[in-house]
């Protein structure tokens, strides 16, 4: 009987719809109206503050930060992708002692702030420093820009190789046996058939791991680097003008932005054969 | 060894104290962030999964500025952006005074901001895996709005909702060490200054990593203890 009745109901043309102002409409159009005084109010802000004497003095150090915190986040995450893969194989090895040491090392910087990670080798490895003169890395590592570098590659490698182990994993055991059964050797079956496959699951997780990096880059202030928020700061320090903040806010929120529509393009792209 | 024991002991030379006092601010922090970024990180869940486009555009808004700032930024904001805003205001009624914002507000503020933006997304991924089929039956059964959301689709959310949560949590516990930047007296902020005092800046500052990870294990045996109790409640769905 149900069914013959939406039958005669999808014959018939749908009703009109009434826009009826219920309470959900009139929170939300209350909510936007919020955003939308705030962004008002932003934007009146920033032109009554408007002083072109500032911009022109301040907006070369934020362009620099913004180079600094690109080449920090480009950096690291690339040499912590490089580090993920013996870590990402030592969880997944057979040897006890491999595993448990990899597993340590991701326990480690995965559960502690990356603020503390920072300080611990700034700072913390200053009271070694007559060990590293002898090896001659003192004064690699009396500089902050490297610290800051070496800190996130070891906290990035740690998550990445989650990533990896996940999106490795998550491709079927059929995979690897239909692999063996074609005579293909674990090198080729890796790089040809589970590879392709992992990626495209590991593909959203390593964007979110990126804008987590440029995010966490932040703290790299506080030790001195001069990023976009170490710009930022400066000028803050020495103008007591807040449109610094709000200047810096706004390039954060566009570069997190891009990025995340560029990782959603690139889903898409990749997995459109995927789409039914 | 002996000079390190010294350091780390209870009393006048050591800095236990001050540090334990630390983690107690730490973990105080957290937890009174907790209820506020869970509320109204379920609040803005709700905006997200209504019918009605305007609250729909309204919770992304948000949720796209908190997830996309740093952390520390929005500290900043909060911190700062409050200080400028009260004394302004302050002046309208004609005293001039500096007034300081307390940190620890600013860091509950920011923090639970953050959280509550990271949080909705859970709820909402939560309330998505929960079938249309439970809200019918409830509604079938003469439950009100109110008691389907509080006697049949909350029991199931908190169960579905509870790993991405204690992620969210262990990830709060780690950014609370950010307020220690604008002078709250945490973990990191005491273990500093043992560290800058002593001139054993590694001891220290290892001893704050130790410190995070205990918080961390041990959040870790109170979730899976919530987690068995959750399930434990009754059959799956």
């Amino acid at each position: 009987m149900s069914i013959s009745r939406t039958a005669d109901l999808d014959d018939l043309p749908p009703p009109a719809s009434v826009k009826r102002w219920t309470t959900a409409r009139i929170a939300g159009f209350v909510l936007l109206s919020l955003w939308g005084l705030l962004g008002v109010g932003i934007l009146y802000f920033l032109i009554a503050s408007w002083n072109p004497e500032l911009l022109a003095r301040y907006a070369p150090n934020y362009l620099s930060g913004l180079w600094i915190t690109i080449k920090l986040v480009a950096i690291s995450v690339i040499a912590g992708a490089v580090l993920s893969v013996p870590i990402a194989i030592g969880r997944r090895s057979r040897n006890r002692v491999t595993s448990a040491l990899a597993y340590g090392y991701v326990y480690f910087f995965r559960g502690t702030p990356l603020l503390a990670q920072t300080f611990l080798i700034y700072y913390g490895l200053g009271s070694f420093r007559p060990q590293l003169e002898a090896v001659g890395l003192w004064t690699v590592f009396r500089d902050a820009w490297f610290c800051a570098v070496f800190a996130f590659t070891l906290n990035t490698a740690a998550y990445q190789a989650e990533i990896l182990r996940g999106a490795v994993e998550s491709v079927g055991r059929g995979q690897w046996e239909a692999a063996s059964a074609l005579a293909l050797s674990r090198w080729q079956t890796l790089r040809k058939i589970i590879l392709p496959q992992a990626m495209l699951v590991a593909l959203r997780p390593y964007g979110n791991e990126i804008i987590l990096m440029i995010k966490g880059s932040a703290i790299v202030a506080i030790i001195t680097v001069y990023d976009l928020m170490g710009e930022t700061r400066r000028a803050f320090s020495r103008t007591f003008d807040f449109q610094t903040y709000i200047w810096a806010a706004l390039i954060y929120l566009v570069l997190v932005e891009l990025l995340r529509i560029l990782t959603d393009r690139a889903e898409g792209r990749l997995t459109r054969h995927l789409r039914r | 060894m002996d000079g390190i024991l010294t350091l780390l002991s209870f009393g006048p030379d050591g800095w236990s104290d001050e540090i334990a006092r630390g983690v107690l601010v730490t973990v105080s922090l957290a937890l009174a962030t907790l209820p506020f970024g869970l509320a109204a990180g379920f609040v803005i869940a709700l905006g997200k999964i209504s019918e009605e486009p305007s609250l729909r555009l309204a919770a992304n808004i948000y949720t796209t500025i908190f997830r996309g700032l740093p952390e520390l930024l929005t500290l900043f904001l909060v911190f700062y952006g409050a200080q400028i805003a009260v004394q302004q205001i302050v002046r309208l009624f004609g005293v001039s005074a500096g007034i300081e914002i307390n940190a620890f507000v600013a860091g509950m503020v920011a923090l639970g901001a953050v959280f509550s933006a990271y949080a909705s997304e859970v709820f909402v991924s939560a309330f998505r895996a929960i079938p249309a089929g439970q809200y019918e039956g409830a509604y079938a059964v003469g439950l009100s709005r109110w008691q389907t959301m509080r006697l049949v689709i909350l029991p199931q959310l908190v169960r579905l909702a509870l790993p991405g949560l204690s992620n969210l949590w262990l990830i709060l516990l780690k950014e609370t060490s950010l307020v220690s930047v604008i002078g709250l007296a945490d973990i990191l902020r005491q273990t500093g200054v043992a560290a800058r005092v002593s001139k054993e800046a590694f001891l220290f500052f290892g001893l704050a990593c130790l410190l995070y990870l205990g918080l961390a294990v041990l959040s870790s045996f109170a979730f899976s203890a919530i987690e068995r109790r959750v399930s434990a409640s009754g059959p799956t769905r």
